[in-house]
């Protein structure tokens, strides 16, 4: 295999190259300064205990919070996992061991991290309601109201959705919340530094967020925690040294922490210019593809969705096979084939999207280091080898021939 | 994944790729045999479509593949191997053989396997359709 000497990198919303700037602020803790936090008593815990502190400043500043309300984790599996559980735990209505716990409410699109620790919940006792998005993919503030029961006790909706980028009703699912007093956790990994944030105004009482994708480095993440009106508590999942207020015990992982904050305060400064610019670079791949191909179609909301994001099938060709097409496209596809469960984009079939486009789509999602030029070879590039593998398709030939596909009885395995 | 030289080389270089006219034309052809398996929603649909003459030989043979590179490339392999074949020749053709010549990984043993049966499709359709010696029965795999 011989892929180009300049890939282009369109898979942004799965992880991000780490700023340069991020490195260098990282840099001097890995050796010269190695403290652990934890040492209270000389100049080295000193000198780590200020770098988190100005870190968790930076991280609270990009949204909206106070620094003490930061908890920082390993990354958004991490911080979800514990907003969820840790909130179930101690919101229960009943203790361990018995049914009818409290009810949550989430929805089906939802990253696994968030879904996962909900389906160990309901083994445990809670119940819980997975609101199916509508064909756009948002989740209105309606439809959480509508899931919402006398014994709901937590309500866990993402901002943007990962796989599609579409945005769904935060801030007016916050307020809803806050009016029932049910505590609203909030996955917002694709959106936090990209998006303007502020856990006051968006009525917001647990958000996740991710270093590694927001041009930080992977391993390191952060739990806003609302500290008051209302005060949250959450059950910790681990349970050690009693760093991060007992939520999170564990050796500060310092240099990761420090990157994490350099990260956010460059986002902070640079997102606003940097939102028109990767709308323009989306609309222009999207408009062009959707011309210049037949059956072409964009998943998800027509503009509710953040900036730089695109999902996109094209009908009657197979993901893998298109991304093989284009190897030196960096990208994400919906195809079974690309998953290890080997079953097409669940995120996909939720939005009523069938398998067969699901097979078909491709997610590209641009980022801090995208260019027009790039934007314009991936064009050029997705256009032809849509056009080859169209030339294949069985499927193509029909469609063509007005047969519809959809009616056909197939021989499956 | 990393795809084998082969796999690729199918992928970009497709042999036979095409039909003998549009599904309505070559439905009443008596010597043309079509095998279409697989499903939009599994992510892969072959068809293969074989031209015999009188002697019971696959003078040509076209595909069309909606798939992943390995279903492609299965395919397209398919295609030169029954090419020049007898009918009976062209069914021992086995999956297996199409996992080993492309190098294809345990995950893409599946591909084999639709090229397989749409060989085994096309001559029962073939002969259903010319009258000849009874077609094959049930189609066996060895994914």
């Amino acid at each position: 295999m011989n892929p180009s000497k300049n890939p282009i990198y369109l898979d942004n919303a799965a992880t991000t190259r780490c700023d340069p700037r991020v490195v260098e602020a990282m840099f001097p803790y890995f050796s010269e300064k190695f403290g652990n936090a934890g040492s209270r008593n000389h100049r080295f815990g000193w000198e780590a205990e200020d770098a988190i502190e100005q870190a968790r400043e930076q991280c609270a500043a990009v949204i909206g919070a106070q620094a003490k309300e930061v908890v920082f984790t390993s990354g958004a599996t991490e911080s979800n996992n514990l907003a969820v559980k840790g909130a179930a735990e101690i919101y229960a209505r009943a203790p361990q061991g018995q049914r009818g716990r409290g009810h949550i409410v989430t929805v089906a699109h939802e990253h696994k991290a968030v879904l996962d620790p909900v389906h160990r919940l309901e083994r445990e006792g809670f119940d819980a309601t997975f609101i199916s998005p509508p064909p756009d993919g948002v989740i209105t503030a309606a439809m959480v109201e509508a899931a919402i029961r006398p014994d709901t006790i937590l309500v866990s909706v993402m901002w943007a959705n990962n796989e599609l980028g579409t945005i769904n009703e935060v801030p007016e699912i916050g307020r809803l919340c806050h009016s029932k007093e049910i505590i609203f956790h909030t996955d917002a990994t694709q959106w936090v530094g990209k998006m303007p944030t502020n856990v006051e105004a968006d009525c917001i009482d647990l958000l996740s967020w991710s270093a590694h994708k927001i041009y930080g480095p992977k391993g390191v993440g952060g739990l806003y925690v609302r500290r008051r009106k209302p005060r949250v508590r959450l059950e910790a999942l681990q349970d050690g040294g009693g760093q991060e207020r007992g939520m999170r015990s564990g050796t500060h992982n310092v240099t990761g922490i420090v990157g994490f904050g350099k990260a956010c305060e460059l986002c902070r400064d640079e997102a606003d210019a940097e939102r028109p610019r990767l709308l323009a670079l989306r609309t222009k791949l999207e408009r062009e593809l959707t011309s210049r191909l037949d059956v072409t179609q964009v998943n998800g909301h027509a503009t509710r969705r953040i900036p730089g994001t695109a999902n996109i099938s094209f009908a009657f060709v197979e993901g893998e096979s298109l991304m093989m097409g284009v190897r030196e496209i960096a990208c994400s596809s919906g195809s079974a084939c690309t998953s290890a469960s080997l079953e097409p984009s669940y995120v996909l079939k939720s939005l009523g999207i069938g398998d067969e486009m699901a097979h078909s789509s491709l997610r590209l999602s641009m980022g801090r280091w995208t260019t027009a030029e790039e934007i314009d070879r991936a064009i050029s590039l997705i256009e032809g080898a849509v056009n080859h593998l169209r030339k294949l398709s069985p499927l193509y030939d029909l469609h063509k021939e007005g047969v519809d596909i959809s009616k056909i009885v197939w021989q499956t395995h | 994944m990393a795809y084998s030289t082969k796999v690729i080389d199918h992928y970009e270089n497709p042999r036979n790729v095409g039909s003998f006219g549009t599904s309505k034309e070559v439905a009443s052809r008596k010597d043309i045999g079509i095998g279409i398996v697989g499903a939009p929603e599994c992510g892969d649909v072959m068809q293969l479509q074989i031209r015999v003459n009188d002697q019971g030989v696959i003078e040509d043979a076209k595909f069309k593949c909606f798939g992943c590179g390995s279903a492609i490339a299965s395919s397209s392999l398919a295609t030169e191997w029954i090419k020049g074949k007898s009918v009976d020749e062209a069914l021992t053709i086995r999956n297996t053989q199409i996992v080993e010549e492309l190098s294809l990984p345990p995950v893409k043993i599946h591909c084999s396997v639709l090229a397989e049966d749409s060989i085994r499709g096309a001559i029962e359709d073939w002969k259903k359709k010319s009258g000849s010696a009874a077609a094959p029965s049930a189609v066996g795999h060895n994914a």
